[in-house]
């Protein structure tokens, strides 16, 4: 289907169309610059959404040349983010669990993309990208991974435990599925309050099964919260592929009388599309649910091999086929919106913050010993608390 | 997370009355060694190849051969019928694996950790716990719910939680709490063959842990008694209780003791429901003082109950206060520093152990 370009600057002139992933492109002017805002880009997402009980929404997604530059950057910089941290869990330098995000960046940027930070997302366990979308840093990240104290958390939480409230991510949850009421309940509070946003509540097609999803989307449906549960598919819950664990993997039909939307996972305009119509959806009809077909690299953790239950060459097809970053690196050219040089030395740019937000964490100090006794409680009325030896260590809770 | 420690420990099965003696640490015409993994996987496969009524369900159980490979080779030696991969829905299996053994299997269900196990506590303690007395005997539960519980390495709040306290507190439910290889194989094995719900807490820190096992352990008819602590080490000046994981730390702590003239026995409770009162209070009536040492919260702790039980049967034995060692009271710091110290490190057993003696120079004579 030919892709049409609308122009809204008169600066620039008229273009013929393109497919998105066509290997045949016009020769034309290259747009001034990337940071290029006004131009109105028109492209087709790879393949049409499907809807379960609702209209889904046009393939043909609206973004502008920076936006699609943004977009490369952002999931550029999580891939070599997790990448990095494959290594310093290798190395030791992170410990206990490590669940990476590698395959599914289009996800986190896209919904970026159609949201503000008003609205709140909370997600499991594989949750770096996700903290790093809502405006979290690199260096926030590393810290947090490596025990310090200037991670996200004081270091106190781990790899599973990320949160930005002040932007709206509530977390970064190690028990499958809590999260999911969890969100709800943050819709029942935008909702309580007013607020005109919403919360995209995340989990994996592991958790798709939990009771509780059931519990409270039925809840959540009763009362028309602003509830958008969005299922990242990446096929496998640890080790157990979906059809494995679920009589119906149609996860965005699960919710049977809640309205659901099968979107494309690898393809961040169609991810910005979905999370964008869901979050009109929510606000005026209550809950809805996305399924993200997308792909993780990894294993489960950095404790699975991930290749005992699946083939290197489903692992390599996906990347080869499907990569997120790939499919935007090929816009990018088919478009001239920049060229393969500059795409490159973004790429070297990104590892050059990545090295040198880990060289400054592996600086940062650990946390002091007084953090031991501090956020038990928001309000501990300055009742005493124990270490190990309670005759030997031992804190007053403020 | 499956560890790979393979940290020695050298000291031979205790008998309350034989003398100490300690192994060497050559293993040329010693015990055969066995790690707490493998200790497991063989009580699993001797009793579903004993009884076919047994079956092992949970997550990962099966192809992945077990999430800690407890399970390994089980799958293709029983087949799917009986070892069955889960979806992530802890409450649904526990509640499936409950029903079916109110119809008379004999289910093993494994919790991935025991943090998990909390979506599923309804079932093991108003399924499974009670049933027995509110049916008057017509429905017993022959469950056993099993997986690492505990501290691991780093793995932060959500996941590090000891539950010996809260199940212990539970009538109707068996905790069992094993340590070495022998008490695993043992352990497990009563607990398949036993016609209540057992609550069965093993850690993922000792799965790779190796310890000599006696050739009686490997019979498959053997099985530990349910309910009887055993004696790790002989003492007379302090008795330690202990269980689990912080048995390792308390031999360590009595080994630097008793060079410095304090002897302490070491008692593993193996069991922490029922609890071995008259091996803990004919302990503490023999050296007069106690350390108690879990790796749990103190509030409502497994010490708090060893100590009241201690001042119901021998307070007038008591010549100090009772000490307790446990997790600090906060939840579980990811980072490796604050750790540490939200944990009994094997200092802190030695130094409440020394408060009990009232004393820092050494005593005459050793064990």
């Amino acid at each position: 289907m030919a892709l049409s370009t609308s122009l809204r600057s008169n600066l620039i002139k008229p273009l013929t169309a393109l497919t998105a992933l066509s290997s045949t492109h016009h020769l034309r002017s290259p747009f001034s610059s990337s940071a290029d805002d006004t131009t109105v880009l028109t492209i087709e997402t790879s393949v049409p959404f499907i809807g379960h009980r609702c209209e889904p929404p046009s393939r043909n997604v609206e973004t502008t040349p920076k936006e699609v530059l943004g977009f490369f950057r952002d999931m550029a910089l999580m891939r070599r983010m997790e990448i990095a941290s494959d290594s310093l869990y290798k190395s030791k330098l992170i410990r206990g669990f490590c669940h990476l995000y590698d395959g599914q960046e289009a996800v986190a940027v896209g919904m970026e993309a159609a949201i503000t930070r008003r609205d709140c997302i909370i997600t499991a366990y594989r949750d770096h990208c996700i903290y790093l979308g809502r405006g979290g840093t690199l260096f926030e990240c590393f810290s947090e991974l490596m025990g310090r104290q200037s991670g996200c958390s004081k270091g106190k939480g781990g790899s599973m435990h990320f949160y930005k409230k002040e932007n709206g991510f509530y977390g970064g949850h190690g028990i499958v599925g809590a999260q999911i009421p969890l969100g709800c309940g943050l819709a029942f509070a935008q909702k309580y309050s007013k607020d005109e946003t919403v919360t995209f509540a995340m989990y994996g097609d592991g958790a798709a099964n939990q009771g509780q999803l059931f519990e409270a989307l039925n809840m959540a449906a009763l009362w028309d919260l602003p509830a958008i549960l969005v299922c990242e598919n990446n096929h496998y819950g640890m080790g157990t592929a979906e059809w494995r664990a679920a009589k119906s993997p149609a996860y965005y039909k699960r919710g049977d009388y809640v309205p659901g939307l099968k979107v494309d996972g690898m393809d961040v305009l169609a991810v910005k599309q979905a999370c964008r119509f869901a979050k009109e959806h929510a606000l005026k009809n209550g809950p809805i649910i996305l399924e993200m077909d997308t792909y993780r690299y990894h294993g489960h953790s950095m404790s699975d091999p991930g290749s005992t239950y699946r083939t290197r060459d489903e692992i390599s097809g996906v990347r080869q086929e499907r990569d997120a970053i790939e499919r935007v690196r090929k816009l990018i050219l088919s478009h001239e919106l920049s060229t393969e040089a500059e795409l490159k030395s973004i790429e070297k740019e990104i590892r050059g913050q990545v090295d040198d937000a880990i060289a400054r964490a592996k600086e940062s100090p650990m946390p002091d010993p007084s953090e031991l006794f501090t956020n038990v409680y928001v309000k501990g009325f300055g009742i005493e608390v124990a270490g190990a030896d309670r005759k030997e260590v031992r804190g007053v809770l403020p | 997370m499956w560890g790979t420690m393979r940290q020695r420990v050298s000291y031979l099965a205790l008998n309350r009355t034989r003398p100490v003696v300690y192994a060497s640490r050559s293993y040329a015409s010693g015990p055969k060694q066995m790690t707490v993994r493998e200790a497991l996987n063989t009580a699993i496969d001797e009793e579903m190849s004993a009884d076919p009524k047994v079956f092992l369900m949970g997550e990962e159980v099966g192809e992945y051969q077990g999430a800690y490979k407890i399970s390994k080779g089980l799958l293709d030696k029983y087949g799917p019928g009986r070892v069955i991969d889960t979806p992530i829905t802890e409450a649904g299996f526990a509640g499936i694996g409950v029903g079916a053994a109110y119809h008379g299997l004999k289910p093993i269900i494994e919790f991935m950790t025991f943090n998990f196990s909390l979506q599923a506590i309804d079932h093991i303690i108003n399924s499974a716990a009670k049933s027995n007395y509110m049916s008057a005997g017509q429905i017993s539960v022959p469950i056993v719910f099993r997986g690492p519980n505990g501290a691991a390495a780093g793995v932060g709040a959500q996941h590090s939680q000891c539950f010996a306290a809260w199940y212990g507190a539970c009538p109707g439910l068996k905790v069992l709490v094993p340590y070495s290889s022998e008490d695993a194989r043992g352990l497990l094995k009563a607990a398949i063959r036993d016609p209540d719900p057992v609550v069965f807490l093993e850690n993922e820190l000792l799965y790779g842990q190796s310890f000599p096992v006696s050739e009686e352990a490997l019979d498959s008819s053997f099985s530990l008694p349910i309910g009887k602590a055993k004696i790790e080490r002989e003492g007379k000046d302090v008795t330690i209780v202990t269980y689990a994981r912080m048995v390792d730390y308390s031999l360590q702590a009595a080994e630097i003791l008793a060079k410095e003239g304090i002897s302490a026995e070491v008692i593993n409770l193996r069991s922490i429901r029922p609890l071995d009162r008259s091996a803990i209070n004919a302990s503490v009536r023999k050296t007069s003082r106690l350390v108690t040492v879990e790796e749990g919260f103190p509030q409502h702790g497994v010490g708090a109950e060893i100590c009241m039980s201690v001042i119901e049967e021998s307070f007038d034995s008591l010549d100090a206060p009772v000490e307790r060692i446990a997790g600090a009271d906060i939840p579980m710091p990811y980072a490796a520093n604050l750790e540490r110290m939200a944990l009994p490190q094997i200092d802190d057993i030695i130094r409440a152990a020394k408060r009990t003696c009232y004393r820092s120079a050494p005593k005459a004579a050793a064990a």
